[in-house]
């Protein structure tokens, strides 16, 4: 067992105990700090003071006399605040922030829920994980952070995730509900949760440099997630972190304002921004609101006859309803889009470049296989005799370079063919592919005169090789048949993309 | 002729390519007018028809509905955001 497992398995184990202690003091097996304790040397007498039942202690008072002594707050506002609890769907961008302040603002119970774990890629956003808890389960994580902020509250840790067979069951547990997920079936199945069970449900959403916020199923007339979206987007309009990426402020300015919401929810402070929608635009610096209509008579979860109910919820199928699955930060499935023989392996592209056909520099053939022999060869050479080498071959990488009769068409977009990419790869983002059409085939001729009629014979009959590759190796077979479809029917597909290239020949390659 | 200002938020931002533009209409203009002149304008905003809140004056108006425009109108494009 790595050090790294070792501390995965304490972590659970200490969540699972802390839970059972929650449970003890909840049941009031175990005595909790008293309010007399915290009063130190007359705790077993009747205390001098008087609260007016407001049930707060000492050391409470102290914690959050900020906001106690504020004149809109209030010690009655903070004694609500400590009785009650949120439910908290997603330790991601927008439940880091809303998940801390909700903590450090004493609410007394909180439930978590993530079934994801932490990864390296979250931290820049998701600030209540520590670079210590990559791959610790998230709401695991996202507890012992709440806790280490404020040991008086109860966290409840929830690593199954938020499912239909749950949903209910779990929202029928909190006051209020915090939407912190990141993928349109969750935001449905949440905000029908909260209409079954008549919870408010504080919701909020954010990608790129964009946000909004809005209170759903608030009183009798605040209107839900499908009065506002009775139809579910287009999957090219739902956008996620992986592919679109977020800037980390982003969630964080609206999951702050999430937490801002229940608060004021719990309190019973201030307007809610029920039939209220906020917009942000973040890169404008443009904050718009947009008052809502009340709830839709004819809507299937909050109107006057609906047709989910909390007994019907759970055989909903949300992945149907809205064309994907609930994965978020996932890969998406590998797809098998054109003919095997029309796509080869990186290992494959790897040894074609050294050893196939376009090999300008033939003495290596037969004499290399894998990466790690190629390396040890080009070393070799380099150190007996410098000058034999022509200048791209000094790093393997680079050998594409020296071979201009093939080409390699790199689809990603432009954010990440700039992040790596093969050397001499052409840049051509599949998003406007057909407007590169002549740089490929400009790049084709060139290859085919560069390989001369020695090597290639006719470019004709035998053009040059033509390599596609993206990210994980959909849209590239996409391209594939597109330049098909647009006549050049020879391009190669490179399956799984540049992750793959990293994952079987070169490890050094970034991935993100 | 009247003006009204057009804000793209989100997705429609990026298919519109701008955050912000001004449209001109013929005096006694509606929203369904402006409408049909924004998807003319702008082919590539059709992935989203059916599948964003419209505006008027930061207030919401459902895109079937009709309200007559005057100048110095705003409206706003605001499709769902999913991501967390
Ligand atoms: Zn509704």
């Amino acid at each position: 067992m790595s050090a790294e497992d070792e501390l995965t398995r304490l972590r659970a184990q200490n969540a699972q105990l802390q839970r059972e202690l929650d449970r003890l003091r909840g049941s009031g097996a175990l005595q909790q700090s008293a309010p007399d304790a915290a009063n130190g040397a007359a705790a077993t007498a009747t205390p001098s003071w008087d609260g007016l039942q407001h049930g707060l202690n000492k050391e409470q008072i102290a914690r959050y006399s900020r906001q106690i002594v504020l004149h809109s707050f209030g010690v009655q506002a903070q004694a609500k605040l400590c009785r009650g609890s949120v439910l908290i769907v997603g330790a991601g961008g927008l439940g880091s922030p809303a998940a801390l302040y909700l903590a450090a603002a004493g609410v007394g119970r909180l439930g978590i829920v993530d079934k994801d774990s932490v990864e390296l890629s979250n931290i820049h956003r998701q600030i209540i994980h520590r670079e210590a808890d990559v791959g610790v389960h998230k709401a695991v994580s996202a507890a012992q952070s709440c806790r280490a902020l404020n040991s008086s509250i109860q966290v409840e840790v929830h690593c199954e995730g938020f499912t239909p067979a749950n949903a209910v069951q779990l929202v029928r547990q909190y006051d209020v509900v915090v939407d912190a997920s990141d993928n349109a079936p969750t935001r449905y199945l949440i905000s029908d949760a909260c209409c079954a069970v008549g919870r408010p449900l504080v919701s909020g959403a954010a990608i790129g440099t964009d946000g909004q916020l809005t209170v759903y199923c608030h009183g009798a007339d605040g209107p839900c997630y499908r009065c506002l979206f009775p139809e579910a987007p287009a999957a090219g309009n739902c956008a996620r972190c992986v592919d679109a990426g977020v800037l980390g402020v982003v969630p964080g300015v609206i999951g702050t304002l999430q937490a801002l919401e229940a608060v004021k929810l719990l309190s019973g402070i201030g307007e809610p921004m029920s039939r209220r929608l906020l917009v942000i635009d973040c890169a404008a610096g443009r904050f718009h609101s947009v008052k809502l209509r009340a709830k839709s008579a004819s809507c299937v979860s909050c109107g006057t006859s609906p047709a989910i109910t909390a007994a019907s919820l759970p055989s909903y199928d949300y992945a149907a309803f809205t064309g994907q699955a609930a994965a978020n930060d996932a890969a998406p499935k590998p797809l098998q889009l054109i003919a095997r023989e029309d796509r080869i392996t990186p290992a494959e592209l790897q040894q074609r470049w050294v050893a196939g056909p376009c090999c300008t520099a033939r003495h290596w053939q037969g004499c290399v296989r894998g990466r790690a022999s190629v390396l040890r060869y080009l070393y070799k050479l380099a150190a007996e005799c410098p000058s034999s080498l022509p200048a791209p071959a000094r790093l393997p990488g680079c050998r594409i370079a020296s071979q201009p009769d093939c080409v390699v068409l790199d689809v990603r977009p432009a954010e990440q063919f700039n992040i790596c990419h093969l050397p001499g790869a052409l840049h051509a983002p599949f998003k406007h592919f057909d407007r590169h059409l002549d740089q490929v085939k400009g790049r084709l001729a060139a290859a085919a005169a560069a390989a001369g009629p020695a090597t290639s014979g006719s470019s004709q009959d035998d053009p040059p090789p033509l390599y596609v590759v993206c990210r994980r190796g959909n849209d590239s077979q996409r391209a594939v048949a597109r330049l098909r479809e647009l006549g050049i029917r020879h391009g190669v597909d490179v399956v799984g993309g540049m992750e793959g290239w990293a994952a079987e020949v070169d490890p050094s390659f970034p991935t993100y | 002729m009247l003006e009204v200002r057009v804000l793209f938020f989100a997705r429609s931002r990026e298919l519109a390519g701008t955050n912000e533009t001004t449209v001109s209409l013929e005096d006694g203009s509606s929203t369904k007018t402006l409408l049909l002149l924004l998807f003319q304008q702008y082919p590539q905003l059709e992935e989203l028809r059916g599948n964003f809140v419209f505006s008027l004056n930061h207030e919401y108006l459902g895109t079937d509905e009709e309200q007559q425009l005057k100048a110095g109108d705003e409206v706003a494009v605001i499709p769902p955001i999913s991501g967390g």
